[in-house]
């Protein structure tokens, strides 16, 4: 067997896969609310320029996350913590853009010192250290499971609640805030709800890799389509075609998820952009006839 | 001074004289030590057509952030619909300065003018033809069907206008306050802009408050000019307030106020007022209105 074989048998490996696939059940299923979640959550991080701030709270929560580890109490809890510790620093101290950004550089190195702090003195399994920054297939049992699923619910229903006005404020603050919407309010509100979903995401994909989830998926349907209805339907498509494609993926092999993950999401953005530059052609095309004023 | 016949005065559309859309009584704006400008009184009626001038710096911003309920005046009273500014309902179709939307928002035109409709609403979104036929015919009657599907930042400063001025229109607006809508545009686009909005005056008696540093392209329209400058303001007919004497006492300096082929040419007044004694960044519209805009005038 050449050096080239092994590498490929050790990234696609397929054995014994009908058995692998029953104990991933729970890990589908969390994938796919996942997904939901941050297919949704992304359409205003690209609205609202949030990427670094998406980075910058998955450090925090990775410490939360850690810290839980160390202490033998429930992860994903401790995660949602330090996300939620993150998000409203970042939603209180940076309201202004130039402001944010800032507050966000302070916030993650701090964050993952933390983390690398615990788990250094962690004694356990380096699997689950390992797991935490660059993603892991959960087996996720049924407290974790309850968390992760109730956590999505959560994020799902405040989301629907507060769409239309967000989307108005995140696109124009401005007549936004003429029109009677609470801008500043729905902006911390989104803080939060975007604290929940990143812990959620460092579960399964790891602190590093976060954005894969919550801003590719989404910035890939905004090249594609500027429907209000068809942007966030895209986005979550995609977003569960990366993670349950990762997981299947992943199944066999001892590699971690998340380069699974990460490059189907940055395939389905690169082929997105392609087709993109088709439809920015004919709109520009428009642009260049003479109307009738 | 030459009397104005009363058709102008309050516009063809509803005349309602009775109780003004807004009404300021010695107000004043001041940041910190420094008064923007104070003792103001104002009434602007239905139907009017009311031009803000004045320099940069001279407030014309603050008195928009004002009537909004966004900047708290230092001193005198404000009212808006019959209530404080800011508590005064939806009824305000507000039109902000070009460039104003965040560059990462994905919208097309229509979702803007629906946003002027329903944005303000939480919950679920109904889907609903008759909110679709509506957006239909404010996109028709502002001249943008052709382009409702268009993402926002591919259409040109012009088009992006003609849409702004459906969203305020989405409100149902009974005073629309526009924050120089003019800027960067051709004159093709200037004249249809400002048609727009003065058929919406005519029609349902709507209140114009129409900030702009250039009078000539709505001198035909303008009830009323509300002057600004460092040394005071001047509230008036154009006739009145554009003249050598009015001009050259608020400013205190000799200014030359000429009228050339229907046109009103302002000689002699100083251009910039030392910028204002306040963080720009407060403002999302001053710092948007920094970056460059490209105004679509076509080949």
């Amino acid at each position: 067997m050449t050096l080239a074989d092994g590498i490929w048998h050790q990234i696609f490996a397929f054995d014994n896969y009908g058995e692998l696939l029953a104990l991933v059940r729970n890990s589908l299923i969390a994938g796919a609310a996942l997904g939901l979640v941050g297919g949704l959550a992304g359409v205003f991080v690209i609205m609202r320029d949030l990427p670094f701030a998406v980075h910058g709270i998955s450090e925090l929560s990775f410490a939360g996350a850690s810290a839980a580890l160390l202490m033998g109490v429930n992860i994903v809890a401790g995660s949602i913590v330090g996300s939620l510790v993150a998000a409203g620093a970042i939603g209180i101290l940076g309201a202004r853009a130039r402001d944010r950004n800032s507050v966000i550089g302070i916030l993650m190195p701090f964050g993952l010192g933390l983390g690398v702090l615990f788990l250094a003195l962690y004694k356990g399994r380096a699997a689950n250290k390992f797991g935490l920054l660059t993603g892991q297939i959960v087996a996720v049992d049924t407290p974790e499971m309850t968390w992760l699923l109730g956590t999505s619910a959560l994020v799902l229903v405040v989301l629907t609640l507060i769409w239309r006005p967000l989307a108005f404020a995140s696109a124009d603050p401005d007549v936004a805030e003429t029109r009677g919407v609470p801008v500043r309010t729905l902006s911390l509100v989104f803080m939060l709800v975007l604290g929940l979903t990143v812990a959620l995401s460092v579960q399964i994909v790891g602190a590093l890799l976060v954005l894969t989830l919550i801003v590719t998926p989404a910035a890939a349907a905004a090249r594609v389509t500027a429907s209000p209805v068809l942007l966030p339907v895209l986005s979550v498509v995609f977003a569960v075609a990366s993670i349950e494609g990762g997981i299947l993926l992943a199944l066999g092999s001892s590699i971690p998820i998340s380069p699974y993950v990460t490059t189907i999401s940055f395939t389905i953005y690169v082929m997105c952009r392609a087709a993109g530059r088709y439809r920015t052609r004919r709109w520009g095309a428009r642009s260049t006839t003479p109307q009738t004023a | 001074m030459a009397p104005v016949p009363l058709a102008r005065r309050t516009g063809s559309g509803a005349p309602d004289d009775s109780t003004p859309l807004l009404s300021l009584r010695g107000a004043a704006v001041s940041y910190g030590e420094r008064t923007v400008w104070q003792g103001l009184d104002l009434d602007v009626r239905s139907g009017e057509f009311l031009a803000v001038l004045g320099p940069n710096g001279s407030g014309k911003t603050s008195l928009v952030r004002a009537l909004l309920g966004r900047q708290p005046l230092s001193a005198g009273t404000l009212t808006v619909l019959g209530r404080p500014a800011g508590r005064s309902g939806r009824h305000i179709g507000y039109i902000p300065q070009q460039a104003a939307l965040s560059a990462q928002a994905m919208l097309r035109a229509r979702d803007l003018v629906r946003f002027g409709m329903d944005g303000h609403r939480f919950g679920p979104r109904p889907r609903s033809g008759a909110i679709r036929r509506r957006v239909d015919d404010i996109l028709a009657s502002v001249g943008a069907s052709s382009y409702a599907d268009v993402p926002l930042g591919m259409l040109s400063g012009g088009e992006r206008q003609r849409v702004r001025i459906g969203q305020a229109l989405a409100t149902d607006p009974r005073i629309l306050l526009c924050d120089e809508p003019l800027l960067s545009l051709d004159l093709n686009h200037q004249r249809a802009v400002t048609e727009l909005v003065d058929a919406r005056r005519r029609s349902h008696g709507t209140g114009v408050v129409f900030v702009t540093h250039e009078i000539n392209p709505v001198l035909g329209l303008v009830d009323r000019v509300l002057y600004l400058a460092r040394g005071g303001h001047r509230i008036g007919t154009p006739e009145e307030v554009l003249s050598s004497e009015s001009l050259s006492e608020l400013y205190g300096t000799q200014v030359d106020v000429l009228r050339v082929r229907g046109r009103v040419l302002v000689v002699g007044a100083p251009d910039e007022i030392a910028p204002p004694h306040h963080d720009p960044a407060h403002d999302p519209a001053h710092e948007a209105a920094a970056s460059p805009t490209i105004d679509g005038v076509r080949p």
